[in-house]
C-alpha cells in the first residue's frame, strides 16, 4: 500500500507532486509501514559514514549498472536487488542522496524503467537533511528479504538509444545538461574531474545548454514550478507536449533534468540519453557542434548513420 | 613497496569485497589531521584535480639523507573513498624514504582489490594521487 503523499504547498504547484517528499515529511514517516528509504550517491562510501536511519542503500555502479555489458542489470537482476535490499513492488520507495540528488534521480529513473510505480525523491537530499541536524546512524537495518517480481525494463519510454537519438535530430529538442565547457567542447570531462576520455568534444547538434544544477537552489532542493519554466520554456524554448531527449556524460546528470521534465513540469515525452558524450563523443560519424551556439541538426544525419 | 604498504595491500587482498569497503571506510575515519602549520595556511596543499572529490596534499623531503618524506592530506568527511585511499597512503607511505615511495608501483591503488567496486574514474583519481606525491617528492629532490 503506497504511503500518503506529502501535501507541502511548494509541491503542489508542480505536475506530479507525489514525486517529492519534504525533510520533515521524512522524519515523520520514518519507519511507516510499506517505506523504504534509499540513499545512492557518488561515493560509495557515503552511506556507510552516516544514513537516514533505516535507509538502505543502493550503489548506483555494482548494483544498478551491468557488470559487464554496458547497460543496466536486467529484470531477474533487478529483482534479485529489490529482494535483498527488502523492497516489494507495492512499497513506496524515497530516494536521496548527495549532490542535489544527482545519483537519487539516477537510481529513480532505473526504477522507473523496471515500472517501480511509487518511487519518490527526497527534495534536498542528503545535503539537507544534514543541514537541519537530523538524525544520522552508521547502522545498518536488517530488513527482512522481499518477494520482487522480475519484471523487464521498459527502455522503450524515457530511456533514448544512440539511433533513437540519430531519428530525434530535427524532430525534436534536446537539453544537454553538462557545464558550458562541455557544450562547447573546450572539455571533454566536467570541471574538477578526471579526463574521460571521449576523442570529440562539442554537443549534439541542435541541444540546447541548461546545466543540471540550475534546476536546484543552494540547498539542494528543487526550484519552484515558475522558475524551472522560466528556464525549460523561457530559456531553452521547450514548449509543452514536446518529445524531449536529455542528455550529459554517462546519463546521471541528465536524469535529474528528467525528472524535472517529466515531475515537476509534467512533459510526457522525456527520455534519457544514457549513452551521452561517451557515447555520441566517440562514435563514428555522427555529427557534433563545437562552440557555444546549438547549431543545426543536419538532415543527413537520419539517413547517412 | 615498502613494508608497511605492501602489509596493507595485503590486509585488503585477504578480506571480500564487502569487507575490502569495510576496511577502507576505517582508513577514511583514520585519516590524521593537519599539522596546525597546514591547516591554517591551505594555500601551502596543493589540490589532485584529478579526484572527483576535492583532494589537497603536501609533501615534505628532509633536506638530510635519506630524504625522509612527509605526507599531509586534507578531503572533506563527503569524501570517504577518497579520504580512505589518502590514509592508506599515509599509513603506509609517512616518513619513508623518499627513493622507497618513488620505487612504488604507479598502478598500486589498483592492486587493492577495489577495481571491481569502485568506478574506473574514481580508481583513476587514486592513481593520480600517488603521481602526484611522487612529482612533489622529485621536484623537491631537483630543488
Amino acid at each position: 500500500m503506497p504511503v500518503a503523499a506529502d501535501a507541502n504547498e511548494k509541491f503542489s504547484a508542480y505536475a506530479h507532486p507525489e514525486r517529492l517528499v519534504s525533510t520533515e515529511w521524512l522524519a515523520e514517516n520514518l519507519g511507516a509501514d510499506s517505506l523504504v528509504v534509499v540513499e545512492s550517491d557518488e561515493d560509495i562510501l557515503l552511506y556507510d559514514t552516516g544514513h537516514i536511519p533505516g535507509s538502505v542503500k543502493v550503489d548506483w555502479h555494482t548494483e544498478l549498472n551491468d557488470e559487464v555489458t554496458r547497460d543496466y542489470v536486467d529484470g531477474a537482476g533487478f529483482a534479485a536487488l529489490m529482494s535483498a535490499k527488502g523492497i516489494s513492488r507495492d512499497d513506496t520507495v524515497v530516494i536521496y542522496g548527495d549532490k542535489s540528488n544527482w545519483w537519487a534521480a539516477y537510481a529513480l529513473w532505473v526504477f522507473t524503467l523496471f515500472g517501480h510505480e511509487d518511487v519518490r525523491l527526497l527534495d534536498g537530499g542528503r545535503d539537507k537533511w544534514i543541514a537541519e541536524d537530523r538524525e544520522l546512524t552508521r547502522e545498518k537495518p536488517e530488513r527482512t528479504a522481499a518477494d520482487y517480481p522480475v519484471v523487464e525494463r521498459d527502455d522503450s519510454v524515457i530511456r533514448a538509444y544512440k539511433d533513437d537519438v540519430l531519428a530525434h535530430l530535427g524532430n525534436g529538442p534536446l537539453i544537454d545538461v553538462r557545464s558550458p565547457e562541455e557544450y562547447s567542447g573546450e572539455r571533454t570531462h566536467m570541471p574538477a574531474y578526471p579526463e574521460e576520455g571521449a576523442l570529440r568534444g562539442g554537443h549534439i547538434p541542435s541541444a540546447a545548454s541548461v546545466p543540471w544544477a540550475r534546476a536546484a537552489e543552494e540547498d539542494g532542493t528543487f526550484k519552484q514550478r515558475d522558475a524551472l519554466e522560466g528556464i525549460y520554456l523561457g530559456e531553452a524554448g521547450l514548449a509543452p507536449g514536446d518529445d524531449v531527449v536529455a542528455y550529459c556524460r554517462i546519463g546521471e546528470r541528465s536524469s535529474h533534468t528528467w525528472f524535472v521534465l517529466e515531475h515537476l513540469l509534467g512533459f510526457e515525452n522525456v527520455r534519457n540519453y544514457d549513452g551521452s558524450w561517451t557515447e555520441w563523443g566517440n562514435a563514428v560519424r555522427v555529427p557534433i557542434v563545437k562552440g557555444t551556439e546549438p547549431g543545426e541538426a543536419p538532415g543527413a544525419a537520419k539517413a547517412g548513420a | 613497496m615498502p613494508a608497511e604498504l605492501a602489509e596493507i595491500v595485503d590486509d585488503f587482498n585477504a578480506l571480500t569485497e564487502a569487507e575490502r569497503l569495510e576496511l577502507l571506510l576505517e582508513f577514511s575515519d583514520a585519516l590524521p589531521e593537519l599539522p596546525e602549520r597546514f591547516a591554517d595556511h591551505p594555500e601551502l596543499l596543493e589540490q589532485v584535480v584529478e579526484c572527483q572529490t576535492p583532494l589537497f596534499l603536501t609533501v615534505e623531503v628532509e633536506e638530510s639523507e635519506p630524504r625522509t618524506v612527509g605526507l599531509y592530506f586534507s578531503a572533506p568527511p563527503e569524501a570517504p573513498t577518497t579520504r580512505g585511499f589518502a590514509s592508506v597512503l599515509a599509513e603506509g607511505l609517512n616518513g619513508r624514504p623518499a627513493a622507497e615511495i618513488l620505487a612504488v608501483p604507479d598502478d598500486m591503488p589498483n592492486q587493492l582489490g577495489l577495481t571491481r567496486a569502485i568506478t574506473p574514474l574514481r580508481m583513476r583519481g587514486m592513481t593520480a594521487m600517488l603521481g602526484r606525491i611522487k612529482r612533489k617528492i622529485n621536484e623537491a629532490l631537483a630543488a
